[in-house]
């Protein structure tokens, strides 16, 4: 179900990195929609109807932002004055789960700063058209937002119980493992779904951290089986998209996490990047890096259904990108799943002295296995991973559906219809 | 709003053509102009095309039209912000009368000095200006610094309009002599002492459009609140360009700073001598650099105690910053303010009546305004992961205006000895060498999308262009 068009909306903001508090804008708007602190510029969503007077008088450019939001959610005037930075634009599945869960309203997904400007004039590709709002048909109910501020509970205590490092030591890279407990609490998840970290103390003005959200690397019975526990792959970010240094708040503050330690948890979030449950379902799983986490859940699951004995799963297609395999988290273990299990597709675009290969590379190399899944409404395709890595995969899958004589737009349309496509990246 | 005639020789909004007199005056005083550009406009820049912004018209669709132009073809014109109606003084004794739409005989002296000191500076930082478009760092940065000076060269039409318009033979006389005086000329130097010192690089450039311009920013608020509404209009429409100024200079020395950190981080260390070696401004020279402009940007807005100030505002030539914002009697009868006074060997504040503060009342504002641009430097070098902080110095440092003049007062506001301000001036104010080595640094670079090695490129390019685009094409 699409959202209502009236309830997106594009959202005019102000990058406070750029701006430089000239006040050009406010006195050329005709409707009184900017206003400022000591601090920043904004618009204020209420008010602005888009007429765009104060772009070309901006002597900046930072005036020319938009970012598409589910109307309920806009970004306030309160919220906007205490950034330093714009957020990223939301990923399809946020937007929708953002849309469907009030909850989520605190939540933001990435902890480092905003994108870079988008090319002028350049029509910009959007994961929206691609990505399915609605999850698998077998897919398993899930639980959301049992903590967050529309909650009874604001949050829900969890203790750590484990905390490994899953990339090779000695690199800059640095990936960790960290498992949750929950205690007696009750916290159901799914896999492909995720949490919000909320890291302690408070930001610049004084206001408590907003959660920091992360994809779950477990399964539903818990990383531990018939354990009230889940895990997270996260790594600890000291560069920005850009490369240049910071380091990110919450993902340095788990990654130096002791068992035993305590955290303040929101969520579970998620409604649509969902696994099927039905027998013989395909499933075909595209990330890189940190974006392994979902895909490592729902491996795991149909694992234990396997060695159950109890369920007949189709087939595991898995492309896993990382710059080498140093740095690919949970190498070691993927290299002793059986292959008639799952069929791993590793490439690594930093090996010195090797051409660089990207997951779509592998995609297009693997044509003749991926385009009968196109076609097979058994077999469902997601997505996760650096924003960078969508436009790219979804070009892949394009070519692989025409070089096998389908119609891509009609294909695309099917997987987007019946939640067989999801991309979640960041 | 009026719509522009292309066909006349100086573009307005102002009905110049039913103004034959006014028309004539200014079709005399443009040649002129135009002599005085080409003896004291950018250096070698004549047959260049620059991609610059130009207004057309003051709506925001028609301001800001962008293209190629060689900039003695620059069109020049007179914009007014559009009239609003039944405007009434807001402040000062003759509060809720109309606004002037003529010039008042008993405040006709003042209003023509405020409007010929106005004036006079934008010419002025023409002619500071002149070299540095020989040691451009891009063609981006170059593109930026003439816009600057053709504005500037706009703002002084603007003043020379109201000049003509109001001011009859007076005026006419006045508009001459500002295209007489010369920055930092020995026997008819401009008015301001700011507007006589040189430019000799690009980051004092920077540090100029930020700071000083910056000032301009206030003055032209304060004159956007007169009651004498011709300069209202006039002035609000000068700050929408101004605008563009202060961008110049924030972005300009946050590039600088960026880049320097950038090698600091590379090379792992913070030794002026070894990042000075890699051929970037070490950060406490930017700090230098910052205390110069700071200091003596502050020292224009005048005496702390000023008679004049008093009188400007209580006639309603001049108000103070966003005087339509702030909720007072705007007459400051019986209101005090604290302004800073050397006792002995220290700085203690003394209540003054705030009529006669009204200088110092909109240099703290300036302050203000000035100190969150240096916070958000900071951010900058706080996101390299060093641990610097560039601040503004006291008000007390450095100053030759009002009561604080002569006295030495440190960055961090100490009194200090004549002996302890000689030995630690190097430390404080950009040295001789320090000049030398950012004199160095300087040379045109002149390759689209290349930058110097002691400035990172910007964030984005002009007009929504890629930064790699050719801004200037040499012909």
């Amino acid at each position: 179900m699409d959202q209502p068009a009236a309830s997106v909306i594009k959202q005019h903001l102000i990058d406070p990195e750029i701006c430089i508090r000239c006040n050009t804008c406010e006195s050329t708007c005709p409707v009184g929609a900017i206003t400022h602190d000591s601090r920043n510029y904004v618009v204020d969503p209420d008010k602005c109807k888009a007429c765009m007077a104060c772009i070309p008088p901006c002597p900046t450019g930072s005036i020319d932002n938009w970012r598409t939001m589910p109307r309920a959610r806009a970004y306030s005037v309160v919220e906007q004055l205490g950034w330093d930075a714009l957020p990223p634009e939301l990923s399809a599945r946020q937007l929708t789960e953002a849309g469907e869960a009030a909850a989520a309203a605190a939540v933001r997904q990435s902890e480092t700063s905003s994108q870079p400007a988008v090319a002028p004039g350049a029509e910009t590709f959007s994961s929206a058209a691609f990505s399915a709002v609605v999850p698998p048909w077998s897919a398993a109910h899930p639980f959301t937002s049992l903590y967050g501020p529309k909650a009874a509970e604001a949050s829900v205590t969890a203790t750590v119980a484990g905390n490994v490092r899953v990339t090779e030591a000695g690199k800059d890279y640095d990936t960790h493992h960290i498992v949750l407990d929950f205690g007696t609490m009750p916290f159901p998840v799914l896999e492909g779904q995720s949490i919000g970290i909320i890291p302690p103390g408070t930001d610049d003005s004084g206001r408590p951290h907003h959660p920091r959200q992360y994809s779950l690397a477990s399964p539903r019975n818990g990383e531990r089986p018939g354990y009230n526990n889940v895990s997270l792959t996260v790594k600890r970010v000291l560069e920005d998209h850009q490369g240049s240094p910071v380091r990110g708040l919450a993902s340095n503050y788990l990654c130096d996490l002791e068992v035993g330690d305590k955290v303040q948890v929101v969520g579970p979030f998620g409604t649509t990047f969902l696994m099927p449950n039905h027998p013989k379902s395909h499933i075909v799983m595209i990330c890189t890096g940190t974006g392994s986490a979902p895909m490592r859940a729902m491996t795991e699951w149909r694992r234990r259904l396997r060695h159950s004995g109890k369920f007949e799963g189709g087939k595991l297609l898995l492309f896993f990108g990382a710059r080498s395999k140093e740095e690919l988290p949970y190498f070691g273990p993927l290299q002793s799943l059986p292959k008639d299990f799952i069929d791993i597709n590793l490439a690594f675009s930093r090996i010195p002295g090797a051409p660089r290969r990207y997951v779509q590379d592998l995609i297009r190399t693997r044509a003749a296995d991926v385009a009968p899944l196109l076609a097979d409404p058994n077999a469902y395709f997601y997505v996760c991973g650096l924003k960078a890595m969508e436009e790219g995969v979804l070009l892949a899958l394009r070519d692989v559906a025409e070089g096998a004589g389908l119609n891509w737009d009609a294909v695309a349309k099917a997987l987007k219809r019946d939640g067989r496509l999801h991309l979640e990246t960041y | 709003m009026s719509a522009i005639d292309y066909g006349e020789k100086i573009p307005n909004n102002v009905n110049l053509s039913e103004d034959r007199t006014l028309q004539r005056a200014l079709e005399q005083w443009q040649p002129r102009y135009l002599d005085w550009w080409d003896d004291m406009g950018p250096d070698g820049s004549r047959d260049l095309d620059v991609y610059l912004r130009t207004a057309v018209s003051v709506d925001p669709s028609g301001w800001a039209q962008f293209g190629y132009v060689k900039m003695p073809e620059y069109r020049w014109g007179i914009f007014l912000n559009p009239a609003e109606k039944d405007r009434k003084i807001h402040f000062g004794e003759h509060k809720g009368e109309d606004a002037w739409q003529d010039v008042p005989g008993e405040y006709r002296a003042n209003l023509r000095r405020i409007i010929v000191t106005q004036g006079d500076t934008e010419p002025a930082s023409v002619e500071q200006q002149r070299h540095l478009g020989r040691t451009a760092p891009s063609l981006y940065d170059l593109r930026n610094l003439f816009q600057v000076n053709v504005e500037e060269g706009r703002h002084l039409w603007a003043m020379v309009y109201l000049l003509h318009k109001y001011f009859g033979r007076d005026g006419r006389e006045e508009g001459e002599a500002l295209l007489e005086r010369r920055s930092g000329q020995q026997d008819n130097p401009r008015i301001l002492q700011a507007f006589n010192e040189e430019t000799p690089d690009w980051l004092s450039f920077f540090m100029f459009t930020y700071f000083t311009d910056r000032d301009g920013k206030f003055q032209l608020c304060a004159l956007a609140e007169s009651s004498f509404d011709p300069l209202a209009r006039t002035t609000r429409f000068m700050l929408t360009e101004e605008a563009h100024h202060m961008f110049v200079g924030e972005s300009g020395v946050s590039r600088v700073i960026q880049r320097t950190c950038q090698v600091m981080r590379e090379l792992k260390t913070d030794d002026p001598a070894l990042l000075r070696a890699a051929g970037v401004i070490d950060l406490p020279t930017i700090q230098r650099y910052l205390n110069f402009h700071f200091s003596v940007t502050i020292d224009l807005f005048g005496a702390d105690e000023s008679s004049n100030a008093a009188i400007f505002y209580n006639t309603g030539l001049k108000g103070r910053f966003e005087e339509g914002k702030r909720d007072d009697d705007h007459q400051l009868k019986g209101v005090g303010y604290k302004v800073l006074q050397p006792r002995g060997n220290r700085l203690v504040e003394a209540e003054v009546p705030m009529l006669n503060a009204l200088n110092e009342v909109l240099r703290d504002d300036y302050i203000r305004d000035s100190i969150a641009g240096v916070e958000r430097w900071n951010k900058v070098i706080e996101k390299a992961g060093i641990a610097f902080r560039l601040r503004a110095p006291h008000k007390a440092f450095h100053r030759n205006i009002g009561s604080l003049a002569g006295v030495k007062v440190s960055p961090e506001g100490q009194v200090v000895s004549e002996g302890e301000w000689a030995a630690k001036v190097d430390q404080w104010l950009p040295s001789a060498s320090d000049r030398v080595f950012v004199a160095s640094l300087m040379g045109r670079v002149a390759e689209p999308g290349k930058f110097a090695n002691w400035i990172a490129p910007p964030a984005m390019g002009i007009n929504r262009q890629p930064v790699d685009f050719r801004y200037v094409r040499f012909n």
